[in-house]
């Protein structure tokens, strides 16, 4: 039996925890690698697009022009999944006109209030609990339906799916669990058996 | 005190204001540029140029070099106009020790309080207990033992302090250093020098051993002070800083618009020489600046 190799998975470090997201992938068993320019972009078979300033990183992201191969890739069932400002970036209709618009969700930034309005509270995620960590943390205010919701808090969706694009508003990285973070690296491991096959 | 959320959840589990909360906004900042502001049309530049907060106050270092006099909290009215003008996270700055100063930006509700040694020290000795605010804080240091010290206080994030007003990056090269230096010595100690050295920079023995272990600060540490160009800037970030704070470098250069994008994007690519090279292009004169031999109030020398 060969040894099975994992795929690396990138990292957007262009602003943000990308730092903890890197390491969260690599005790989940994923090689990573931080993501700046479309050369290193292309090594992956995956993006996590990590919390940080939508704004910051939004703005990065069009003058590395990673804004359009991320598009292109994504469409061809390249995934990804974003956190807090990266699930903003993902969203369809949302306050931000840096958004990617490729996911069927309506975000709202900063939608529980300032710094003082940021909380932490237990999430059920496949039988597990894990800590939500929501800072400054967007909501997510309607799904599609053929988007699905994986965990919700309060009867709203805090992580979401739709076929390879995976999106939430809270920060898995911040937490000891990296349940999340299997998950997404099965969904980047099928993708690419998919595109082998 | 601030108003409580008003969707309070039953759930007894939910909790606020952590310090696992308050470092994490902090982390959210890394790789980004806080730049100082004292409009709201200010604010809308900077946040236009990619910056990921802003500091806002009154007068910018620069200024309150040559104007002298005391230097307090800003009106709080203009920190509220710079709070609506930006959906980024909005910090503002209190003297050394004043709780009631920092009483007030809590009621504002701003996202992060510096305790800041650019205004003048209200307590001779002690700083502000942290711990006691739900509101996060960032404090400045010279070496490991200011930081340890105000991570104890209940500080979430740490600048090492450069020269702030001064355009000139050598104090902000030296603290990043010695840091580093302080850090590197504890990773070689033994249990009996680990307890010495804590009790010589007065902290926790715990917290030593914490960095020891991470072999680095607990909290997200950005350089402040003196950074004038997208070169001081990927210095810094190069030196190992999680990010910049940029106060009178880019409102007080000849195209702060042109030189906010570019320290934004210089520390981003710290590491990219070709970006830097074509970020730096045409930038129009930075901030004057002054050598340290011309400087007549170490600021860096505030709040040990």
């Amino acid at each position: 039996m060969s040894k099975v190799v994992k795929p690396t998975i990138g990292v957007l470090a262009l602003q943000g925890d990308f730092r903890e997201h890197i390491t969260s992938l690599e005790a989940a068993g994923y090689p990573a690698i931080p993501v700046r320019t479309i050369s290193e972009a292309e090594q992956t078979a995956g993006l996590i697009i990590p919390g940080g300033e939508s704004t910051a990183i939004g703005k990065l992201l069009r003058s590395t022009k990673l804004d359009a191969w991320i598009i292109k890739r994504v469409k061809q069932g390249y995934p990804v999944y974003g956190t807090c400002a990266g699930c903003v970036l993902l969203a369809k209709t949302v306050d931000s006109e840096y958004s990617l618009q490729l996911i069927d969700i309506t975000a709202q930034r900063n939608a529980f209030g300032r710094q003082v309005d940021s909380f932490e509270t237990p999430l059920t995620f496949q039988g597990n609990t894990i800590t939500g960590m929501f800072i400054r943390a967007p909501r997510i205010l309607k799904t599609h339906d053929t988007t699905e919701t994986l965990i919700a808090y309060d009867k709203e969706p805090v992580l979401v799916r739709q076929k390879t694009i995976l999106a939430g508003t809270f920060h898995p990285e911040l937490s000891d669990s990296i349940i999340i973070h299997k998950y997404f690296g099965a969904m980047v491991e099928q993708a690419t058996a998919k595109s082998n096959s | 005190m601030a108003k409580q959320r008003k969707r309070t959840s039953k759930k007894t589990t939910t909790k606020k204001n952590t310090f696992r909360l308050k470092a994490g906004l902090a982390q959210m900042l890394k790789g980004g540029v806080i730049m100082d502001v004292v409009t709201p049309e200010q604010a809308k530049i900077a946040e236009n140029a990619g910056a990921v907060a802003v500091m806002a106050l009154e007068r910018v270092p620069a200024d309150i070099r040559k104007t002298g006099g005391v230097a307090r909290m800003s009106d709080p009215q203009m920190i509220k106009s710079i709070m609506k003008a930006v959906s980024i996270p909005v910090m503002a700055k209190v003297r050394i020790g004043h709780f009631v100063e920092a009483q007030i930006l809590e009621a504002i509700g701003v996202d992060y309080i510096d305790e800041s040694e650019v205004l003048t020290p209200a307590d001779p000795v002690l700083h502000v207990d942290k711990n006691e605010f739900m509101i996060p804080y960032v404090c400045g240091c010279r070496n490991l033992g200011e930081a340890l010290r105000r991570i104890d206080e209940g500080a979430a994030m740490i600048r090492t302090k450069g020269e702030a007003g001064t355009g000139n990056i050598v104090e902000a090269v030296r603290h990043i250093t010695t840091l580093k230096t302080d850090i590197e010595n504890l990773k070689k100690m033994n249990e009996a020098q680990l307890k010495k050295a804590a009790k010589e920079m007065r902290v926790p023995v715990a917290l030593v051993k914490e960095v020891k272990k991470l072999g680095r600060l607990p909290v997200v540490n950005f350089a402040a002070g003196g950074i004038a160009t997208p070169a001081d800037a990927a210095l810094c970030m190069q030196l190992g800083v999680d990010g910049v704070f940029v106060g009178s470098g880019i409102f007080k250069s000849k195209n702060p618009t042109k030189r906010a994008k570019a320290i934004v994007q210089a520390t981003t690519h710290y590491n990219d020489a070709e970006v830097l090279a074509k970020v730096s292009e045409n930038l129009g004169a930075p901030m004057t600046g002054i050598d340290m031999d011309e400087v007549n109030v170490m600021m860096s020398e505030r709040g040990v």
